[in-house]
């Protein structure tokens, strides 16, 4: 028995698991508990109240919607990584799955917790944030969307409050023109990433436009790289490599220095550029 | 019992009905309240996969999951891999011809693991193998034989299923 005491409560429906979650202060929401009940048995967290919304109606859907794909929040990542409409339509999601942890880390791991959860080494926030999607949450006074960029605001933190229930990700449904790019270095398979690159563009004439890359495990949140985005634009890959140096800034970790991360960055940014070049037509 | 709960639920074919406190993980109810001492528990948050068991058939870490979660749910042990009490399946006979296992810490959690991967990938190669079970750590084996082990019990399958 490793986790502290706390009461566990299975929400009827979402309203329910907002009102539970708002009613306790120290309430946290259950869902594929990868994270969660990692962190229970080392009692680094210890919440009150668990609120399981395992098994609610209308989070596990997974859908093609008005251009965008719409993911519940419950979907596993093994139920999306053997989607169709995934493969099809969010093929940058599709891409990073395998690198997700261990089968069955992603046969109980679920989209809304990885991004609620917000490692900032995780693959999925950084995709989430490569493709300009949004979050879709059930609160106390509504339901509201906020936006990838503006949904990562610290190390763990987001704009979820304490009584924010997840609902579903929209991502931008693909297209003919849709080019992306996904690699990570880590010591071992399944191990969280050193330093990853989720990447999006648009193809146009010879080149890219609206390139968005998204670096995974150099800062507290998924990091944009905006000025290298501006050089792949112009077809500059050298110079692209060389505004890493602005664009990031890695704290030293456990596992590497900053310095090092950086130098990876930019081996991250050539391999993907070359995906990105690669899926034109 | 503060905060506890009735589950009823499936092990192995049998069905179990109990009183648990809702903090208990599944790998501590099966080991300690069922007596099912084959899943082991190593690092209890999610990173060796010893504690591997099959969850409606689907592989998961017994320790991330709380005993309460799996009521009305079946689960698979490795005591319930092999087809009876005198008999082992195929995939445990591999594990012992090729020497996929010393001190047999890892061994539930990679049986468990690689029930599910062949059942989805008959016949797969050296390195999807390895893929597959790079959440299961070993410290023994330098998972040689165990990467030997599976791809035999592989052909051992597909030439007699089950």
């Amino acid at each position: 028995m490793k986790p502290a005491p706390f009461a566990y409560t299975k929400a009827r429906s979402v309203e329910h698991a907002v009102e539970l979650a708002g009613r306790d202060g120290e309430a946290r929401i259950l869902a594929g508990g990868q994270s969660l009940i990692a962190t229970l048995n080392m009692r680094l967290s210890r919440p009150t109240l668990l609120v399981d919304i395992n098994g609610l109606d209308g989070l596990d859907g997974l859908a093609l919607k008005d251009g965008a794909v719409e993911i519940g929040a419950l979907v596993r990542h093994a139920q999306a990584g053997r989607s169709d409409i995934i493969a099809k339509n969010a093929p940058l999601i599709a891409k990073a799955i395998p690198h997700i942890g261990h089968p069955a880390i992603r046969n109980r791991g679920t989209i809304g917790g990885s991004i609620a959860f917000a490692d900032p080494a995780a693959e999925l926030p950084a995709c989430l944030v490569a493709l300009g999607g949004e979050v879709v949450i059930a609160g106390g006074r509504g339901e509201r969307t906020v936006k990838a960029d503006d949904f990562f605001t610290g190390l763990f933190e987001t704009e979820l409050g304490s009584d924010d229930v997840l609902k579903a990700i929209r991502v931008p449904a693909a297209n003919a023109a849709t080019r992306i790019g996904f690699a990570e270095l880590a010591r071992r398979h399944g191990d969280y990433a050193l330093v990853g690159l989720a990447a999006a563009a648009r193809a146009e004439g010879d080149g890219l436009a609206d390139i968005r890359l998204a670096y995974f495990g150099v800062g507290a949140t998924p990091v944009r790289a905006r000025k290298a985005e501006a050089e792949l634009a112009r077809g500059a890959l050298d110079d692209a490599v060389a505004a890493l140096a602005d664009d990031l800034d890695p704290p030293d970790d456990v596992q590497e220095t900053g310095a090092v991360k950086r130098h990876l960055a930019g081996v991250l940014l050539r391999r993907v550029a070359k995906q990105l070049m690669e899926g034109r037509q | 019992m503060p905060h506890s709960r009735n589950i009823a639920l499936t092990v192995n074919g049998e069905r179990y009905e109990r009183e648990v406190e809702v903090r208990l993980m599944l790998a501590d109810f099966l080991r300690h309240h069922l007596g099912l001492t084959g899943t082991h528990l190593g690092c209890e948050h999610g990173v060796c996969g010893a504690c591997t068991i099959l969850l409606d058939g689907r592989s998961a870490r017994s320790c991330l999951l709380l005993a309460v979660q799996c009521d009305g749910h079946d689960v698979m042990t490795v005591e319930g891999i092999a087809p009876s009490a005198d008999a082992l399946h195929p995939l445990q006979e591999a594990f012992r011809d090729h020497h996929g296992l010393q001190c047999g810490f890892c061994t539930p959690g990679m049986l468990t693991t690689l029930i599910e991967f062949l059942r989805e990938n008959p016949d797969p190669t050296e390195e999807e193998v390895r893929i597959a079970i790079s959440g299961n750590l070993c410290r023994c084996t330098g998972y040689q034989g165990i990467v030997a082990a599976a791809l035999d019990a592989a052909k051992r399958m597909q030439a007699a299923p089950a």
